[in-house]
């Protein structure tokens, strides 16, 4: 769903599950005295639920085009799934993994739906990047707004170049 | 003995197919099975090795069932533990030659005489992609014999490898499963090719 889902749509839904008045985010308060809304760490975990698909697919997709025979190699010799996972399967879709993380922390960091409903815009508390670049444009600092983007803008830059160079190391040519 | 009575579908072009094999075979003979392509040759030593379940039959090995449908009973792979030599090799490529064997077996002495029967002691440190066709195809022989099987499967194991490496090859691997005690099946499209080592045939054909 969070694919789909319109993220201020997914973020009003996580500020109510996790609203500290009533359903689960009153029993988080009261039995471990967490908070989820307005606080860094709501923000967090509502980044993860929201980004996690974008995570998962290419992952899945990765390990639905290594060969069949490599996993059934690995259970002849005696493995478990799970020692076949993390030995035979995982180490062969590295640059998809690698692919999978960066961008979706690129995706994250840029976030601005989600981060908003759940975490408010609460200076040195929740306020990330993004939502500055807004209330800044909102409040006429096109300067502040400028410095963020560019900030945005090269991180996200260097993470993708970094990507695309260290997958076009591992790539096999066509002709090998 | 390994007393093997199964049933299993095979799809095709022209609709459904049925394998259907009825044998027993003697501990520690060496059979070599052969068949027209898409007969389910690839099918039946999957079948044995737990790989592929059949739809209908029994596996039994020295009286231990390893497959009876009637009954609902599967062994899984593991506890089957043949060894199994893919047509297309299934070598790990994130592994060294080395490390293919350690994966499998930690008796180092084992492994390092492998590795001398197979002549890839100087590409022990070699990663399967910077392994010849004929080098890569000796490593899948070897890792499958890594865990001493007392069943070895093997799919087309020396369609890429050289007459002379072939000839040294087999006579290394015919005193090998002698010492193992290991039951052995060999798919082969050659009919020379197994010449002098196997002992059993069995062919394979489809039934409509």
């Amino acid at each position: 769903m969070p694919l789909v889902l319109p993220p201020s749509v997914l973020g009003f839904y996580l500020l109510i599950a996790f609203s500290p008045q009533h359903g689960v985010g009153k029993w988080l308060l009261q039995t471990f005295n967490i908070q989820f809304v307005f606080s860094f760490q709501g923000l967090v975990l509502a980044s993860v639920i929201y980004s996690m698909p974008f995570m998962i697919g290419p992952i899945k997709s990765a390990l639905q085009q290594l060969p069949a025979s490599l996993a059934q190699a690995s259970y002849t010799l005696g493995k478990t799934p799970r020692q076949t996972f993390l030995r035979v399967l995982l180490p062969n879709i590295k640059p998809s993994l690698l692919t999978a993380i960066v961008l979706t922390f690129a995706h994250t960091l840029g976030e601005f739906g989600v981060v908003l409903m759940i975490g408010g815009n609460i200076p040195n508390v929740t306020r990330v990047a993004s939502i500055a670049v807004y209330d800044s444009v909102e409040g006429m600092d096109y300067a502040a707004a400028n410095t963020y983007s560019l900030l945005l803008f090269c991180i996200t830059f260097v993470l993708v170049i970094g990507v695309f160079i260290f997958n076009k190391a591992h790539a096999k040519s066509p002709l090998e | 003995m390994i007393s093997i009575d199964i049933q299993k579908k095979l799809k095709a072009y022209s609709g459904q197919q049925w394998l259907k094999v009825n044998r027993d075979f003697a501990d520690g003979s060496i059979t070599k099975i052969y068949g027209p392509s898409g007969a389910g040759k690839t099918t039946f030593l999957k079948v044995i090795a737990g790989l592929v379940q059949p739809e209908k039959g029994i596996i039994k090995v020295d009286d231990r069932v390893w497959v009876d449908t009637a009954s609902k009973i599967t062994l899984s792979p593991q506890d089957r533990r043949t060894g199994f030599v893919f047509q297309d090799y299934a070598l790990f490529p994130n592994m060294t030659v080395q490390q293919h064997l350690e994966y499998a077996s930690n008796d180092a002495r084992w492994i390092q005489k492998l590795l001398t029967i197979g002549k890839l002691e100087t590409l022990a440190t070699h990663k399967p992609l910077y392994l010849s066709g004929g080098q890569q195809q000796r490593l899948a022989i070897l890792r499958a014999l890594a865990i001493k099987p007392q069943i070895l499967l093997m799919d087309e194991p020396f369609s890429a490898l050289d007459a002379a490496m072939k000839a040294a090859l087999i006579s290394e691997l015919k005193v090998l499963f002698n010492e193992l005690k290991a039951t052995v099946f060999i798919i082969s499209h050659n009919p020379q090719e197994l010449e002098g080592l196997c002992d059993e045939e069995l062919m394979i054909d489809t039934e409509g």
